[in-house]
């Protein structure tokens, strides 16, 4: 039976990983380009209650979100529930902080199970750069509602002529920062020159992520990880025949006006993606009382924001500054750590961040450590393949890390994996989970 | 795949027109539906012996009306001759002839049923010729049938009785609606296992034969196997859905349909009998039900045959099974009685032109199981095998119209047959009403001109 939850004043209980589901991420324009949000986090859905067998199972709360939201989805993820084979009794959530969406939604339920407010949990997230919303332009939207608000014909046509040509030009999302006006490769193309981190260091960490999720694919890792869709049964974006050579026959496309040469390819940068991916969390009662495993538990987190706006840090650092807060908070070192997933939102990213924690004087300096945090193992960092080759749905990446994650912590059976995740805004979430 | 000829002439005028120039007139067959009478019409038991009277005291608490003798121009349900006494020859005239009476009163979708000893367990020559007559006039019966009627026959083996559990489960499979297109078969049963005490379980409701119990269907994603899931599931089995991680999606609807669990995995990796009953254990504590469903077809003239297509066949369709078997048998997981019902194909039978490769991963089939049902003796575990004829799936739809057409009407019943159908043999054979068959191949195939 499960138990019922207690007051927060109980001790805090594990909260346990016990799978996840995603359907296999599509390149945006690709099979998914007439999937919505709702029939992509649905399949996602379906396909977790047909892998623990959850037809009409009321759980606690299900937590996801989209970055890129329709104004229709504004209860995207209680839609998602309604439309799939879970109990129309479990309630549900939004959730939105950029490309962190996933993780946070993992994080915040985690909590929830742990404080005894919830038994189970769905943490999940989804992404259609295909689908995406088109808005009309400022202009045309201000004419329109003082349109409807005008009473007399007078006034109604004195409201028609203020609308100019150009307002009918329709706003397409990007990914530029609202406040800088830059891209994000762009943003991240500052960082990487910054760190002088070289065209080869950033191709072959794309080559590795191909090459260890194509090995993740061939010995089938992903059998209870990933349910096709739309007849679509591996991402999308994974090239498994790519090679160096053929990396670095592809031209710059961000950082061209910087005065340092230009690294940052379409290779070695995520590209627009669909997809969904799903989390079942548990406390162990609950786990234990439906029979499901228990792959991991989810330890701690932490968030952190960086000023990328006046130009003090790169956009994508604030990653960086979390990670030693919650290292501390925890009394771990990076030598704790046999798994580190750190999301490849660019090749430039990671190894920026791989080279913020490795410099004495930057950690002294912006992260108030005593000397370098510390370097990070190549042959423990994102071993199953990470977004550079799965593709990057943006809220649906924090779900396929911690499900592949856990159970890679499963597999071993022992030991820690650290989550880094970037997100827009100038924000970043890391976490830590453990095997059991 | 619809069957377009079969709808139209079950229309008044399209049947007066197809009676008037001979053509086919395949009827709508009677299926099981939840919550079914077995018959609508009395039951005539045919036969003066003990095994006849002791069948028809045992029928009438199943609340049937029962007749010895037909009533003049009644509508019989079903025609039950019981031959279990026949000593030579001639005895078959009386009980047979009144049967051919009787048939002239059979309902839509009737059933004709024969019951005898095993011809190879006679006391003499003379005996075993009038035993397997029966086998030869019951078949004959069966191609004259029409409007849907069906006759068969349970053969009683070793020391089994007309009225015992076994027989009696086998019986009402084959009165109801379950066995719709189970025609000219012959399905033998044994005595009730010595081990019944010892682990054996009954039906429990009659609506759930299989309630509390945990199934593994391989191939489940589509068709046949998706069907099975469906019966297994109605019956009140946990189901347990496999098929290749590239079929996940249609496989997590099935699971999702049938409130099991899907699992993605491919039937030829080594590992794949440890994996099966890692996620079995784990979820369901013990397997019950093995229902060896997956299979692929490469067909291709011998002649122009090539590795890759004889050995992926035979890889998918026997080795796999083979060796996920080892493993099950191997394994504390798998019941005391467990069950294992495995597809074979008449193909496997008969042959068929095409088809080398995948008669011999059937016929591989059908040796396996009676090999492994000589290591169950003695026990409450079965294993058996279920052969479909023509079946209407994505695979026949794939067949040239006018060909499929031909197929459709070259068995008894003049039509294919549904997944469904194959689905409640399967079922039957899982139920512990089936403890007495072992080691059997079941067609299901309407008595189909090939294979038969």
């Amino acid at each position: 039976m499960p138990e019922q939850a207690s007051p927060t004043s109980a001790p805090v209980r594990q909260a346990v990983v016990i799978g996840g589901n995603r359907i296999p991420f599509a390149r945006s324009g690709g099979a998914y380009a007439y999937s919505s949000n709702q029939d992509m986090l649905i399949a996602a859905l379906d396909g977790l209650v047909a892998r623990f067998g959850l037809q009409g199972e009321r759980i606690g709360e299900v937590a996801a979100g989209a970055v890129l939201k329709h104004s229709r989805d504004f209860n995207l993820t209680r839609e998602a529930v309604l439309g799939s084979a879970l109990s129309p009794a479990t309630p549900a959530y939004d959730v939105q902080q950029a490309c962190a969406t996933g993780l946070e939604t993992v994080v915040g339920l985690a909590n929830k199970i742990k404080l005894g407010q919830i038994d189970s949990g769905i943490a999940g997230g989804v992404d259609s750069a295909s689908d995406a919303p088109i808005a009309v332009s400022e202009g045309l939207r201000r004419v329109l509602l003082d349109f409807s608000r005008a009473r007399t014909t007078q006034q109604k046509i004195r409201t028609l002529a203020g609308l100019r040509p150009k307002d009918l030009a329709p706003n397409a999302p990007t990914t530029g920062e609202p406040r800088t006006g830059l891209s994000m490769g762009e943003h991240q193309a500052l960082t990487t020159a910054a760190w002088e981190i070289s065209r080869e260091a950033q191709d072959e960490l794309a080559f590795r992520s191909h090459s260890n999720l194509a090995a993740a694919y061939e010995r089938g890792f992903f059998s209870d990880l990933v349910t096709p869709y739309r007849g679509v049964t591996k991402d999308a974006n994974l090239r498994a025949d790519t090679s160096l050579e053929k990396l670095a026959t592809l031209k710059p496309v961000f950082g061209k006006a910087l005065p340092t040469p230009a690294t940052m390819t379409a290779g070695n940068s995520t590209p627009l993606t669909d997809g969904a991916s799903v989390v079942l969390l548990g406390s162990e009662d609950y786990a234990r009382a439906h029979n499901l495993p228990m792959l991991a538990n989810v330890v701690d987190a932490e968030a952190a924001a960086v000023d990328f706006v006046n130009g003090k840090e790169g956009l994508l650092m604030a990653p960086v500054y979390a990670l030693p807060r919650l290292l501390q908070r925890n009394s771990l070192t990076l030598a704790d750590f046999d798994f580190f997933e750190i999301h490849e939102a660019f090749a430039g990213t990671v190894l920026s961040s791989l080279a913020a924690w490795e410099n004495d004087d930057f950690c002294r300096n912006q992260l108030g450590l005593e000397g370098a945090l510390g370097t990070i193992d190549r042959a423990k960092l994102n071993v199953n393949g990470s977004s550079l080759a799965a593709g990057h749905p943006f809220a649906a990446t924090g779900g396929r890390i911690v499900a592949s994650l856990a159970k890679a912590l499963s597999e071993k059976g022992s030991g820690r994996g650290l989550i880094s995740v970037c997100a827009a805004g100038g924000q970043g979430v890391v976490a830590i989970l453990e095997a059991r | 795949m619809a069957d377009t000829y079969l709808e139209l002439i079950n229309n008044p005028l399209p049947a007066r027109i197809a009676k008037s120039l001979g053509l086919p007139r395949p009827a709508v067959l009677r299926r099981h539906t939840p919550g079914e009478a077995l018959a609508d019409h009395p039951l005539l038991v045919v036969g003066s012996g003990p095994g006849a009277d002791a069948l028809a005291a045992e029928l009438l608490a199943w609340d049937l009306e029962i007749r010895r003798h037909a009533l003049p121009g009644e509508t019989l349900s079903a025609a039950i001759v019981v031959l279990d006494d026949v000593s030579a020859p001639m005895d078959l005239a009386a009980p047979m002839l009144e049967l051919g009476q009787a048939v002239r009163l059979l309902a839509a979708g009737g059933r004709v049923i024969g019951l005898f000893r095993a011809p190879g367990e006679s006391t003499g020559p003379a005996q075993a010729a009038a035993r397997q007559g029966i086998d030869g006039a019951i078949r004959s019966v069966a191609r004259e049938l029409r409007r849907g009627a069906t006759a068969n026959g349970i053969i009683l083996q070793r020391s089994a009785r007309v009225d015992e559990p076994n027989v009696l489960g086998a019986l009402r499979f084959l009165l109801s609606g379950k066995s719709a297109y189970v025609d000219g078969q012959f399905l033998p049963v044994g005595p009730a296992p010595i081990a019944s005490a010892a682990g054996s379980r009954g039906d429990g409701d009659p609506g759930r034969p299989l309630a509390g119990r945990t199934a593994l269907v391989t191939g489940a994603a589509r068709g046949i196997g998706a069907e099975i899931a469906a019966v297994l599931h109605r019956d009140g089995a946990h189901v347990v859905v496999v098929d290749v991680p590239a079929a996940g999606e249609q496989l997590a609807r099935v699971a999702n349909r049938v409130g099991g669990t899907a699992l993605q995995l491919d039937i030829t990796t080594p590992d794949a009998g440890a994996r099966l009953l890692a996620h079995v254990a784990a979820r369901y504590g013990a397997l019950d039900i093995l229902v060896h469903n997956a299979g692929i077809t490469r067909d291709k003239l011998l002649a122009n045959m090539d590795a890759a297509r004889w050995d992926s066949v035979v890889n998918v369709n026997i080795t796999s099974q083979l060796r996920i078997n080892e493993a099950v048998l191997a394994s504390e997981v798998f019941a005391p009685d467990g069950r294992i019902v495995s597809l074979a194909s008449t193909s496997g039978i008969a042959g068929n032109r095409g088809q080398s490769n995948y008669a011999a991963s059937k016929a591989g089939v059908i040796g396996m199981v009676r090999a492994t049902s000589v290591e169950f003796e003695g026990t409450a575990r079965t294993i058996n095998a279920v052969a479909p004829g023509f079946i209407e799936t994505e695979m026949t739809a794939k067949i040239p119209p006018l060909t499929r057409q031909v197929a459709r009407r070259l068995s008894s019943l003049q039509q294919g047959g549904l997944p469904v159908d194959v689905a409640e043999t399967v079922a039957f054979l899982a139920s512990g009403s089936a403890a007495g068959i072992n080691g059997q191949v079941v067609r299901v195939c309407g008595q189909n001109l090939v294979g038969a």
